[in-house]
């Protein structure tokens, strides 16, 4: 059983796709100000995450790959595992870039992360209806960082573990000589 | 001044600074954010903070002095300056930013040009201990001493 299991799992280590580097979460910061940038970005660093800032929410939606009128898609290829935008930005705000975000197919499951210095509970509800992960007031905490890396990673390491137990138990199921009963069995366990 | 001396007078003078007001505990944790990998963070993040608050000192004494006072341009600036005091840790900047926002709501221009001098204060307050500050940690480590972590046992 363990040389058929072995070559899927190297397939799975060698895949391209975000579950091949689960330890370096990839942060896209979006904010105008010069210092805040500077601060995100160490704070981010710090915590082992690959990080990419941008000073405006229209060069995020560049980045993305969002930013041509009808296209609502996005690059698919990037691989983005977390968005952190400050809410007052001059021309497009961070609430607009959620809205963008959430409307298209590439980011939607994206998770964004609104920061602000100010505590305004319309604006926080507002943000969380249209879909925010979170809303953190400025300025951020590294323990702020830590907690929203970690409860990430938690849903990376589930879904990789779901994804290699699904392909081993289907895997025995193609291989073993167990009855159809049995097999049926395993499948409903997943 | 021996190298313990000087370790000993940054600390001193530092505390000073939380004990004033002048610094809250943001610059604690932007100073927790520098490391060998990272030895200039603070006077980095620092530098861009009085780059940021030259010029935007200086959009707002120009649309505070014009004829009509368009609100709407003053506002954004004192957020800005507000949110990046605050990122580094100048207190006393930022609550006068608080107080500047207030007037600036409220239409009052005679009350506006009084807290741009308020903030104006205490920027150069700030700026002038911080360049102080980052003159005894460049002593300290020309001389081949390490920078002492601050404890605020206070």
């Amino acid at each position: 059983m363990a040389e058929v299991l072995l070559p899927r799992k190297m397939e799975m280590a060698n895949d391209p796709s975000k579950f091949g580097s689960p330890d370096l979460l990839h942060v896209l910061a979006v904010d105008d100000s010069h210092v805040d940038r500077k601060f995100i970005e160490r704070l981010l660093r710090v915590s082992s995450c690959k990080v990419t800032v941008v000073d405006s929410a229209t060069r995020a939606l560049q980045y993305l790959g969002l930013d041509v009128e009808d296209k609502s898609v996005g690059f698919e290829d990037l691989k983005v595992n977390l968005i952190m935008t400050d809410y007052s930005m001059p021309g497009m705000t961070g609430y607009e870039l959620l809205k963008k975000i959430k409307e298209s197919s590439a980011f939607r499951e994206v998770p964004v992360v609104i920061m602000s210095s100010e505590n305004i509970l319309p604006r926080i509800d507002r943000c969380l209806e249209e879909g925010a992960e979170d809303f953190l007031l400025k300025p951020v905490k590294l323990s702020d960082v830590k907690r929203l890396r970690d409860s990430l990673m938690k849903v990376e390491d589930l879904s990789f573990t779901k994804s290699t137990q699904k392909r081993e138990l289907e895997t025995e199921n193609v291989y073993s000589f167990d009855s159809p009963v049995q097999s049926q069995l395993k499948r409903t366990k997943i | 001044m021996d190298l313990v001396q000087m370790q000993k007078s940054l600390q001193d003078y530092t505390k000073s600074l939380f004990l004033e007001g002048i610094l809250d505990s943001q610059f604690l944790q932007l100073q927790q954010l520098q490391d060998e990998s990272n030895p200039d963070f603070v006077s980095q993040v620092v530098t861009l903070f009085f780059q940021d608050s030259d010029r935007i000192l200086n959009d707002l004494s120009l649309s505070l002095g014009q004829q009509v006072v368009d609100f709407k341009k003053v506002d954004p600036h004192v957020h800005q300056l507000k949110g990046s005091s605050s990122s580094i840790g100048a207190q006393r900047v930022k609550n006068a930013c608080v107080v500047f926002r207030n007037f600036c709501e409220q239409q009052n221009v005679e009350a506006c040009h009084r807290c741009l001098q308020q903030v104006k204060q205490e920027y150069y307050l700030v700026k002038n201990r911080l360049e102080t500050l980052f003159k005894l940690e460049q002593q300290i480590v020309a001389s081949g001493g390490m920078i002492p972590a601050v404890e605020l046992g206070f």
